[in-house]
């Protein structure tokens, strides 16, 4: 019995129940005709493979398309996406995802296998090229590689550029600088790359504490990872100092582009003295999150380091024409190889670049101006307290003496998403939170009130939230101490 | 009233008056004023980027990738084309599951774990390995974070990872997997193959107690079915190295059962069912044994209880907290991530490719087990078949390696491979071409079809 359905009760809440329908074993193999290997043996009948190269069975679920379709239409009606409601979670960026960007991605002739010659796909080397100058000119960065298939893979990529800019120079440099409040990808993409990681503590208002920073660069700094602003939302103000600091001592300024939709059109990392930087198209750039990805991390360099950018990149060519440019594949000349088996994430990228032109210079501005203002306007409507100011599209709330992750689960119960707790670490209890350009005033406003609500609850009320929901609250210890990641961990347990 | 929105973005959806309102309730007089960015790095230049309707945006890309050439891909290499039913689109696509994000809130988001779990559950039957993460971006980053994992848990002082000779392991994947243990001591050697297969031989001789992993691909790059899997799993074995398998969804459920063999880690490709055609993005594979658990990268979902705490509205008896026994989901294990464990977490990997996962197991369950074993046999049938007949063309010979085939082909041509490729594109057809005299080919049902007509096309070209 492998096969779990959810049934709605009365209540509106839903119970688990294993399917009359046992699921189906299929013999494989068992072509006596063909032992031997004969390389002609497709009859149509049996096993084309003698048995020796086969499996022995196979056991899955055998059901009927409107089975399947009741199946995950029920799964999908207890989920919840941005289109069910806010969804202000903290440094996701969680905006709508413009239906159009979906249509256009599945346009058939865009559906080409990474091997075609290039002249056969000008088309798509035309939009890849498109978007790699818009996120150049939106991230005032000279040179852009889109194949980086996330954030963390696009932070990853950008320290290797690092890395091999300090070894072309002769440069032996082993560590890479973090402020402790940075997002976990940045200490872990710095590990991967083989880096020591040198953790900055913050200054009391949350930024890049200067002599700190003065006490850790030396000539063993390869690059300090910033994020700006930073993951409380303040904008770096002494940004051309810190800059001015890694850079006199040898080292690089990489963005980590995870809160970009706080700057667009009002100040670019290339301008701030940043040489490296990497675009969450899935956040800024409103591609869907779809439940944990596909994402996109473009990397985008300083002219300097656009020779170690992966391989290939995109770039116009000569033509016979004189009005239609032609596309080609290029390795930069000392690319640091690939990130990605291919060329990313195709699909995404088609989905950025659609939002992009649909918002064009003075739409882009304006949704870092929304989104700003929408994080101010619910700050400024919530009881609990927001220890960093000023903030730009995100605020770091405190829950004070109550548990941060309690009050969230409360939230639930109030129809919200709520925002994402417990980070940054040096904020205690934080609610870190993002409602983003899309959300109109009437929402903010229902937000607030479900913050609100919580902030006026007593711990035990808390504590058993959350009761309106899907399920009751999950119990995660028990799920950590005794994995059961399969149906045949279900099995095995007699269920 | 109309709403009074000038050419900001058509996403935000606050009217003149409404922004007015909230800026008057947070004190300023203009959004302007929220922005604490010192003048010295203001920007107040332009992107020089036109703001365009939809229908113009759809319009022009529809234009520009009508540029793509028409052709019939006999393509694969690590890249395939299997139909995908409408039923994929159709539900997949729905936003309650495109919208939404990573699983952090599992009371309200049971439905993505549920379907991710049964994603799990799919990959851990195919392989009968007991864990498998729900994703890593392809079958090239879900290999270099294999060989991670194998310098982590390594038994020996040994750092050297090895892979199949440049013409079995695509170039690609070489250059991931040479990144991603650039900053550890690990070492990527090759070993050569013999005639399509593993030449086991040689490989005895490379494989010592250095060695921390051997990596070898079913089917193989270039479509070649091995024939000795468990002696290169025991070969590795022998000096407590890992034994790693690539292969991907549809191979998996035909051919040997990888714990059957002894396979420590299998990874590869996904994406295979239920992502169509899409210049080479994936999902990747990455699934091991038990003992790895803590050592995995990704995320994975566990199935645990709620716990009903005293006082809840469902047992108002004033109980002790409890498990009410219904089953849920929830992400799990988490302390092995990058958001917890920083640097010191198994892998850097944070958003994934969750929602091909949910194609991947959506597609799956619609052909369900005889579905997939008839589509994986097919592979098999169509390859030895298409094979067959270029070969009695004069002037090729195919297959080249003496094996079973999966999918794909390689061909040795008479005239440079590159010439025929070009004239084949005339005719309407994109081969790979992988060396000078070598050419391969791909076919399954998305292209089986034209199948005689590429025939026809060979036959013109020779």
């Amino acid at each position: 019995m492998y096969y779990d359905q959810a049934r709605y009760g009365q209540n509106g809440e839903y119970e688990p129940l294993l399917s009359e329908k046992d699921s189906t074993t299929v013999e494989v193999g068992g072509a006596a005709s063909s032992a031997g290997g004969d390389e002609n043996a497709a009859d149509g009948d049996g096993s084309p493979l003698p048995d020796h190269l086969t499996r022995d069975s196979l056991t899955l679920p055998e059901l009927s398309e409107p089975e399947l379709a009741r199946h995950y239409t029920r799964l999908s009606q207890m989920n919840w996406g941005v289109e069910s409601g806010p969804y202000p979670l903290g440094s996701c960026t969680m905006k709508y995802n413009p239906k159009f960007t979906e249509d256009a991605a599945g346009d058939p002739n865009a559906a080409v296998h990474p091997d075609r010659s290039e002249q056969s796909v000008q088309g798509t080397l035309e939009v890849l090229h498109g978007l790699q100058e818009y996120l150049g000119r939106v991230g005032g960065m000279d040179a852009v590689s889109l194949q980086p298939p996330a954030g963390a893979a696009g932070e990853f990529a950008g320290i290797l550029v690092a890395k091999a800019y300090h070894e072309t120079r002769g440069d032996d440099r082993t560590e890479v600088i973090i402020p402790s409040s940075a997002h976990g990808t940045n200490f872990a993409s710095a590990a991967m790359a083989g880096y020591d990681v040198v953790e900055l503590p913050s200054d009391e208002d949350g930024r890049v504490d200067l002599e700190a920073l003065r006490a850790a660069v030396s000539d063993d700094t390869a690059a300090l990872m910033l994020t700006n602003p930073n993951t409380v939302g303040l904008f770096e103000r002494d940004i051309v100092e810190i800059a001015e600091i890694v850079h006199d001592a040898g080292g690089l300024l990489y963005y980590d582009g995870a809160n970009l939709n706080a700057l667009l059109g009002r100040a670019r990392p290339g301008d701030m003295g940043f040489d490296i930087m990497h675009y969450n198209v899935h956040k800024t750039f409103a591609t869907p999150h779809g439940g944990g990805g596909p994402g996109a991390g473009p990397v985008g360099v300083v002219e300097e380091l656009a020779e170690f950018l992966p391989s290939p990149r995109v770039r116009e060519t000569e033509t016979d024409s004189l009005t239609e440019p032609g596309y080609e594949l290029f390795e930069p000349e000392r690319s640091i190889g690939k990130v990605h088996g291919f060329q990313g994430n195709w699909l995404v990228l088609i989905k950025a670049y659609a939002y992009i032109a649909r918002l064009g210079d003075e739409g882009l501005a304006d949704a870092s101006a929304k989104a700003v203002l929408n994080a101010n306007y619910l700050g400024s409507r919530i009881d609990y307290e927001i220890p960093y100011a000023p903030f730009h599209h995100e605020f770091a709330a405190t829950a004070g003496e109550q548990d941060a992750a309690d009050v969230a689960k409360r939230m639930l119960d109030y129809g919200v998403h709520p925002p994402t707790t417990k980070w940054p670490e040096f904020v205690p209890e934080a609610m870190l939170t993002e409602p983003t350009e899309i959300e109109n005033r009437e929402t903010l406003d229902d937000l607030a009130a479900a913050f609100n609500a919580a902030a006026s609850e007593d711990d035990e009320t808390l504590a058993t939230a959350p009761n309106r929901t899907t399920a009751r609250r999950i119990d995660q210890a028990s799920a950590a101490r005794d994995p059961r990641l399969s149906w045949h961990a279900l099995e095995s347990d007699g269920e | 009233m109309t709403r009074e929105r000038g050419r900001g973005s058509p996403f935000a959806p606050h009217t003149a008056a409404e922004t007015a309102a909230m800026l008057d309730a947070v004190g300023v007089d203009d959004e302007e004023a929220l922005f604490d960015i010192p003048d010295e790095v203001a920007f107040d230049g332009e992107f020089g980027i036109e703001p365009r309707g939809e229908a113009e945006i759809r319009a022009e890309l529809a234009r520009t990738f009508a540029k793509n050439d028409d052709l019939t891909e006999f393509l694969g290499r690590g890249h395939y084309a299997h139909y995908v039913p409408s039923l994929v689109d159709h539900l997949s696509l729905r936003s309650e599951f495109l919208t939404s994000y990573t699983q952090y809130q599992p009371e309200i988001t049971q439905g993505f774990l549920q379907a991710l779990f049964e994603y799990q559950s799919l990959l851990v039957e195919l392989t009968g390995l007991p864990v498998a993460n729900c994703s890593m971006y392809d079958a090239a980053t879900a290999l270099a974070e294999a060989a991670r994992l194998a310098g982590r848990v390594r038994a020996t002082t040994g750092a050297r990872v090895l892979v199949p000779e440049p013409a079995f392991l695509r170039a690609g994947k070489r250059g991931v997997l040479d990144n991603y243990v650039d900053g550890t001591d690990l070492s990527v050697e090759t070993y050569p193959m013999d005639d399509g297969n593993v030449d086991v031989e040689a490989l005895s001789e490379l494989v010592d107690d250095d060695a921390v992993m051997v990596y070898a691909e079913n089917p193989t790059v270039r479509g070649t079915i091995e024939e000795r899997i468990d002696e290169v799993a025991e070969l590795a074995h022998e000096h407590d190295a890992l034994f790693c398998l690539g292969s991907d969804v549809v191979a998996l459920s035909l051919l040997r059962e990888p714990a059957s063999v002894g396979t420590d880690v299998v990874v590869g490709e996904a994406g295979v069912l239920g992502l169509p055609t899409s210049y080479g993005m994936g999902l990747g594979i990455f699934a091991t044994r038990e003992e790895f658990l803590r050592q995995v990268p990704g995320r994975l979902v566990g199935a645990s209880e709620e716990r009903v705490a005293p006082g809840a509205e469902r047992n108002g008896d004033g109980s002790a907290a409890e498990a009410s026994g219904r089953r849920v989901y929830t992400l799990t294990l988490q302390t092995r991530e990058q958001h917890i464990r920083k640097e010191r977490a198994t892998s850097n990997i944070c958003t994934n490719q969750a929602w091909v996962a949910l194609r991947t197991a959506m597609h799956a369950m619609y052909l369900g087990p005889s579905g997939l074993v008839e589509l994986a046999e097919d592979c098999v049938r169509r390859a030895a078949d298409l094979a067959g007949r270029i070969d009695d063309i004069v002037g090729y010979q195919a297959p080249v390696h003496d094996r079973h085939h999966f999918r794909e082909f390689a061909v040795r041509c008479d005239q440079p491979a590159a010439a025929i490729a070009e004239d084949l594109e005339g005719k309407g057809f994109a081969v790979h071409v992988v060396d000078e005299h070598l050419l391969q080919v791909c076919v399954t049902d998305a292209n089986a079809a034209h199948a005689d007509a590429l025939v026809a096309a060979f036959e013109e070209v020779a």
